[in-house]
């Protein structure tokens, strides 16, 4: 059986690049020797049946847009309940939660499929380098780049995805979500590219194989010259999580 | 005159010898090119001195996201073909203060050709009447910044709306250029193609879906009826495809061969807006044609030049919609590719648009890596499996290259150049590409009057590109 990683709406959540995480999941199965292939879906279309969903970033009118559309196909949270693995990165992290900010601040309704709120900031956006430590000990340090202007509440029924080193993510020192097979988080890069752990973690639930070990040469370059350039920014700084920059 | 206006033409008079004083002072130190810090001093002086020193010329403004600084460049060239000497910010210096410093060192009434950074349009349309507006396209760049395309568009028709003296010269390909010169007074719809169409799905007048015609030629359309502008000029064989030459075709049934020296489809293109550019100021678009067809390299890029003993030409492409464009060129070639990335403020600090690139179609190329993000270019062509090595530095990059020339064919080539030929392709982004040529102290070596300036890293972070 093919296992089927879907981007889901490039064409209103594909602004920062994060449709890459889509193809480090197909790959990194492929060169395993497990049979995947990326469904590109885009809005306007149902969205097909898949393993495993990609949600990225968008600018403000197209994440309406894509929330609304998501809310009437009602495939990805029929995936959810179903336990597909879904990884919901910045615009896309915000609209799977209960509740999003327009441009103008209003909350809108999102598709509620992670216990999160997110509400306008009221500084500068949080726009830079971002490095956090992942609450699960089975994975290493996140690195990526945010870019965004809200902050995001978790609810009891989320737990979050990381404590923050530098940078912002939600706002209050945590990063990103997660609820069963659901991840959402702030960080571009892509964020997968640039952890392949994580990718990793959800290969595994998608595909639901063990999985071999890849040797990652690339990445793991990248990894320590971006977790080293940022550390670097810290000390000379003294910049935390707490404070916008 | 007044005492009034006489007092303002002293301050004007006395910003304009700031500004050209110390511009030629910074060139003497060799702390910049001489194009950003006068112009500072000099609207500080005088707050107006822009529209001071546009008053009683002739002026046409370019911008768009890709091809502004070859399309100035080509426009520029073509109205001097005609009318004398033009003011130009040829070095790509393409907000106030770099217009300030174009202006403060033209001669009084000389018409001027000035490529405007995109978010600029709305204040210099209002503040200075132009003649002429020419707009390329818009889409994505520099992530980290909120410029989002769709209100960039938004702002640009509200100016361009209020400017009843201004011809505007659009890419109809585009919708988002479409939408902003829709209520222009007089618009000239250029089809110039649009080869990234990921930003422009959604209908600026109804937030639907742009469908476009399956044909590159073929035009887009909403439901709501907002849909491409009849065209008043085309390109027919706008690749070049088969040998063919390409031609710029008129509404009105004129029909000109298009010969360019620069490469690539997309600097076809930008030659057709600027030709529209130059008959909407009263230039016949043949003698405009046949005088950009002179023009072989613009700022650095283009040009053939020897680094570390090897003959590269140097391309720049800063975001997808580039990129795409120039690997378009490069592909049909079998030689090694130099990829040069940064992540600096000018490039935008988040480099996730690499993924945005098809590098797919460099497999079965020699590919190197380089620039300060060469790891993030390295897992990005891990992913779209294209061997590559991987080298941080530049200069170092090239001479590796230059050691796998003939690879791909299994023979051996001449390392050193002849006359228009390249033994390797260099693309940088736009810190890396300017870095690149500052650091290898190359001067193009093509030369001829399209030759630009090849720019110092001094100035960079103070243009927006």
């Amino acid at each position: 059986m093919t296992l089927r990683v879907v981007v889901v709406y490039p064409d209103l959540l594909g602004t920062y690049g994060d449709g890459g995480n889509g193809v480090v999941v197909v790959q990194r199965a492929q060169w395993r020797g497990i049979d995947a292939t990326l469904l590109e879906a885009p809005s306007g279309e149902p969205l097909p049946a898949g393993d495993c969903y990609c949600l990225g970033g968008g600018e403000d009118g197209p994440q309406l847009r894509a929330a609304e559309l998501l809310r009437e196909d009602g495939a990805l949270a029929r995936a959810a309940i179903d336990g597909i693995p879904i990884l919901a990165v910045c615009a896309g992290y915000q609209i799977v939660g209960r509740t999003f900010p327009s441009a103008d601040g209003r909350a809108l309704p999102g598709l509620g499929l992670l216990d999160v709120a997110t509400t306008k900031g009221t500084g500068r956006r949080a726009v830079g380098e971002i490095l956090a430590e992942p609450l699960d000990d089975g994975l290493p340090t996140l690195t990526g780049f945010e870019n965004h202007g809200g902050l995001t509440t978790l609810g009891t029924d989320a737990s979050p995805l990381a404590t923050v080193v530098a940078g912002v993510g939600n706002g209050d020192g945590s990063e990103g979500a997660v609820a069963g097979r659901i991840v959402g988080t702030y960080l571009h890069g892509p964020v997968l590219a640039r952890n392949p752990a994580l990718a990793d973690r959800l290969l595994t639930w998608a595909s639901g194989e063990t999985l071999t070990s890849l040797e990652d040469t690339e990445e793991l370059a990248l990894r320590a010259e971006r977790i080293s350039a940022v550390r670097g920014t810290v000390r000379r700084s003294g910049r935390t999580g707490r404070s916008a920059w | 005159m007044t005492a009034k206006d006489a007092a303002r033409g002293a301050r004007t008079q006395l910003a304009v010898v700031a500004t050209r004083a110390i511009n030629l002072a910074s060139r003497r130190i060799g702390a910049g090119r001489g194009s950003v810090a006068g112009g500072h001093v000099g609207l500080l002086v005088d707050p107006r001195l822009l529209e001071h020193l546009a008053a009683g010329r002739r002026l046409a403004l370019v911008s768009g996201t890709n091809g502004k600084t070859t399309t100035t460049r080509l426009l520029a060239v073509a109205i001097e073909g005609r009318l004398g000497a033009a003011a130009t910010n040829a070095t790509g210096s393409n907000m106030p203060t770099g217009h300030v410093t174009a202006l403060a060192g033209a001669q009084p009434g000389a018409p001027a050709v000035l490529e405007v950074d995109e978010s600029y349009i709305p204040q210099l349309v209002a503040s200075l009447s132009p003649e002429v507006v020419v707009l390329l396209n818009l889409s994505r760049d520099q992530l980290d910044r909120t410029n989002e395309v769709r209100m960039v568009a938004n702002r640009w028709q509200r100016a361009l709306a209020a400017a009843p003296g201004t011809t505007v010269v659009a890419n109809a390909d585009d919708p988002l250029v479409a939408w902003a010169a829709r209520d222009a007074a007089r618009a000239v719809w250029v089809g110039a193609g649009l080869s990234w169409r990921a930003d422009a799905v959604g209908c600026p007048a109804c937030d639907g879906r742009i469908v476009f015609s399956a044909s590159s030629s073929g035009g887009w359309g909403c439901t709501c009826g907002f849909a491409r502008p009849p065209l008043d000029l085309w390109l027919e064989d706008p690749t070049g495809a088969g040998g063919g030459t390409t031609v710029v075709v008129f509404a009105d049934g004129r029909r000109l061969p298009l010969e360019l020296r620069l490469p690539g489809r997309f600097n076809r293109a930008n030659a057709a807006v600027a030709a529209a550019a130059a008959e909407a100021f009263g230039i016949p678009a043949d003698e405009a044609l046949a005088v950009m067809g002179t023009v072989d390299e613009v700022a650095g890029r283009f040009a053939t030049t020897e680094i570390a003993g090897v003959a590269v030409r140097l391309m720049l492409a800063k975001n997808p919609a580039g990129w795409r464009e120039l690997l378009d060129l490069v592909c049909p070639g079998d030689g090694p590719v130099v990829v040069g990335i940064n992540a600096r403020i000018a490039d935008g600090r988040d480099p996730s648009w690499l993924w945005d690139v098809p590098f797919e179609r460099l497999r079965g190329r020699p590919v190197i890596a380089t620039g300060e993000r060469y790891l993030d270019l390295s897992v990005r062509l891990r992913y779209a499996e294209v061997p590559h090595l991987a080298q941080g530095d530049p200069i170092e990059a090239v001479r590796v290259a230059g050691e796998k020339i003939g690879g791909a064919r299994g023979e051996r080539q001449s390392r050193a150049h002849s006359q228009g030929s390249h033994a390797v392709d260099y693309i940088g982004n736009y810190t890396a590409f300017y870095d690149l040529l500052a650091r290898s102290g190359a001067r193009p070596t093509a030369g001829g009057r399209g030759a630009g300036r090849p720019s110092s890293p001094g100035a960079l972070e103070e243009t927006s590109r």
